[in-house]
């Protein structure tokens, strides 16, 4: 039993870990798609994001100052595509799929002075609650942005049922053109929602770069963005059940590691394969009944709106 | 009127060009004549080369990834400093491994590069192919098993750079026990995992290795989580066949320790680095252009490892015991006169079955295709 403790412990921290940028930018996405608009982007917004925070922490020696500079980059980006599908009308999975390639493309390009250097790490314990055994490992020995994501979703879940703000961004992502027959400024919903995301991704980026793994490398972010749009599907646009399935998703590569270190071999194939299956069938089931798909998909999701034609 | 003057200057700036254009296009032609002309004639062995050789390199990654790509780029900028203007080189990075590197390859060709080398094994294809169609360029294929009259296959014996880590592990390691974060699991990679245990057991015999898997050459963030899960299991010393320092970093945040892999990863953890297995490609690339340059070159098969200065380990921490550091010394100085020490008899596998019996040394078959675990080394080959 305590053998299975000891290995138990450090795996269930690393879930929590591994799901927190998944949970980030899930909820960015979420919020973004709630307005009806579907950004493919999240890589490319992760990766500027990355590379914006590893810099400023580098240039500052303040990873706050990083975290903020990476929300902004992600903000950057995602305003460029706001301009773009908001303002130019265009189509909104094409730009989503070109701001993910030249967001790649740019953060290898200004991250080229950045390969080889490396942040320092350190503990992340919260006195007293930490020492408790078991839960102190698993849950209190984490980077604050873990427990912000938390309180982010909690915020959410309150915000999109429970207030009027939350209630016009549903009406702009179910139905533009009543909520803009209605007086509402559907434009400028929608660009607030999109910042709101474009946010969200970079504080994930952000936490890749400088609290997991805290170094920038080309491409690092490695799919996580598509996981993360996959994510808010799966999760029926819920923000506790993105909880749920961040930790799902994160804890699946977490035990197949843990599995083979053990001895025991798990294709790790399957396992990659994960995530983008269980939103394949959750999209299926949630396609065929009627009701499901009512209470779910944002009726307008990836629809433009141009408010001079309507 | 303005307009029309614009558009009239346009127009002579366009003949201009084009009439450059012509020009050039007609002075490659009447190059590449001239050189295949030689070759299609009997007697003049290599005639006075007119302007330098041109030497193209063809990369999978970015120059800037500090790993494999890096490495090779290395080279390159070694052999132009030791050359000088008797060579031309340029590269293309970031050439996947697919229809895109045969086209990269044929351009390369067309434009008068006369040694070309390719440094993935996804090239090896669609060098193959392009090789067919460029009698007179040579080809060089890294870590391919395929040659042509004029395409050569040249390799590094990483696993040597592994055998010496191992001996620093094992005289390092408290728990006795060893990780490698894995990539694929191909022959270079297993003979590597078993290098590395092999080296450590040469100095500790009570040591075991276990590998995890990541299906990736890259992810940094997996590769983290594979050090993370094994630190979490007891291992104190680990290395990666994968290509970023992520789980140098792991190992620093958990304080133990970690080697660097392919180039200097020092800085990615000054605490945890007990050592690099670096390549040098350099060696390889200077006597490939010699040979090019003398007019002697051959498409055989070249595999370097110490003896040849291809592969090393440096820059070892100085917390590492005098002990362990001369060890180590001692391996690689019978590496470097060209002992097979690695795979040498008695070489049992993880059933116990000998593989290589007492006296002799594993063969250049076996290395190759090598797809068994050594014993020390736990768990199971993926399929």
């Amino acid at each position: 039993m305590d053998t299975f403790l000891l290995l138990l412990t450090p795996a269930l921290a690393a879930t929590i870990n591994a799901g927190t940028p998944l949970m980030l930018a899930a909820f960015g996405l979420l919020v973004n798609e709630k307005a009806g608009v579907l950004n493919l982007g999240a890589e490319g917004m992760m990766l500027l994001a990355a590379i914006a925070g590893f810099a400023a922490t580098i240039a500052t020696g303040s990873a706050t100052l990083g975290f903020v500079a990476g929300a902004l980059g992600g903000m950057a980006a995602a305003g460029f595509f706001a301009v773009l599908v908001l303002w130019l009308n265009t189509n909104q999975y094409a730009t989503g799929l070109a701001l993910s390639i030249f967001g790649a493309g740019l953060s290898a390009f200004v991250g080229i002075p950045y390969t080889g250097l490396s942040l320092k790490t350190s503990s992340m314990a919260i006195p007293v609650l930490s020492k408790i055994p078991f839960i102190g490992p698993v849950l209190f020995n984490h980077h604050p942005m873990v427990y912000l994501a938390l309180v982010l979703c909690a915020w959410l879940a309150w915000f999109l049922n429970h207030s009027r703000t939350g209630l016009v961004l549903r009406a702009a992502g179910e139905s533009p053109e009543s909520a803009h027959a209605l007086g509402y400024n559907v434009r400028r919903i929608r660009l607030l929602a999109v910042l709101f995301g474009g946010a969200c991704c970079g504080l994930a980026g952000a936490y890749l770069a400088l609290v997991y793994t805290p170094m920038w490398q080309e491409g690092m972010t490695a799919g996580k963005g598509w996981i993360a749009l996959a994510l808010t599907t799966f999760a029926c646009w819920k923000p506790w059940r993105v909880v749920a399935g961040a930790l799902l998703f994160g804890g699946v590569t977490i035990l197949q590691l843990n599995l083979q270190g053990l001895g025991i071999a798990v294709p790790s194939q399957i396992m990659a394969m994960l995530p983008y299956v269980a939103t394949i069938v959750v999209l299926a089931l949630i396609s065929r009944n009627p009701d499901w798909i009512r209470l779910n998909i944002p009726a307008s999701l990836g629809k433009n709106f141009n408010p001079n034609a309507a | 009127m303005f307009d029309l003057k614009k558009r009239s200057t346009l127009k002579a700036g366009l003949l201009v060009v084009a009439s450059s254009m012509m020009l050039a296009a007609c002075g490659e032609k009447t190059e590449t004549k001239t050189a295949a002309a030689p070759a299609a004639a009997p007697a003049p062995a290599a005639a006075p080369a007119s302007g330098p050789l041109k030497v193209a390199f063809v990369y999978v990654g970015p120059v800037g990834d500090g790993g494999w790509t890096f490495a090779h780029d290395q080279g390159r900028k070694a052999v132009e400093a030791a050359f000088g203007d008797k060579i031309q080189t340029t590269f293309v990075e970031k050439v996947p491994e697919s229809s895109d590197a045969e086209r990269v390859f044929r351009d390369l060709a067309s434009q008068g590069n006369k040694l070309i080398f390719g440094t993935t094994f996804g090239y090896m294809e669609p060098m193959l192919k392009v090789a067919k169609d460029f009698p007179d360029v040579k080809f060089e294929h890294a870590t391919g098993y395929k040659t042509a009259p004029n395409m050569a296959v040249y390799e590094t014996k990483t696993y040597e750079g592994a055998y010496l880590a191992g001996v620093i592990a094992g005289k390092t390691t408290k728990s006795n026990k060893l990780g490698v974060v894995a990539s694929f699991p191909i022959p270079e990679v297993i003979r590597n995992i078993n290098a590395f245990t092999l080296g450590a057991q040469s100095v500790n015999p009570s040591v075991t290795t276990r590998a995890v898997w990541i299906s990736s050459w890259f992810d940094p963030a997996k590769e983290r989580d594979a050090a993370m899960t094994m630190i979490g299991q007891g291992v104190d010393v680990l290395i990666q066949n994968t290509d970023s320092p992520a789980t140098l970093q792991a190992a620093e945040e958990k304080g133990v320790n970690a080697f660097g892999w392919d180039s200097d990863m020092s800085s990615y953890g000054p605490k945890a680095h007990l050592g690099s297995a670096i390549i040098d490609w350099a060696p390889y690339y200077k006597q490939a252009i010699q040979s090019a340059l003398d007019g002697n070159w051959k498409n055989g098969e070249t595999w370097w490892g110490v003896k040849e200065k291809s592969i090393n380990l440096v820059n070892v921490n100085a917390s590492v015991s005098e002990e362990a550091k001369a060890a180590m010394e001692a391996k690689k100085a019978q590496l470097a006169e060209g002992k097979a020490i690695v795979f040498a008899g008695p070489l049992v596998d993880q059933s116990g079955k000998e593989m290589v019996p007492a006296g002799k040394e594993a063969d250049v078959g076996m290395l190759k295709g090598m797809n068994f675990y050594v014993k020390g080394v736990e768990g199971s080959i993926p399929k």
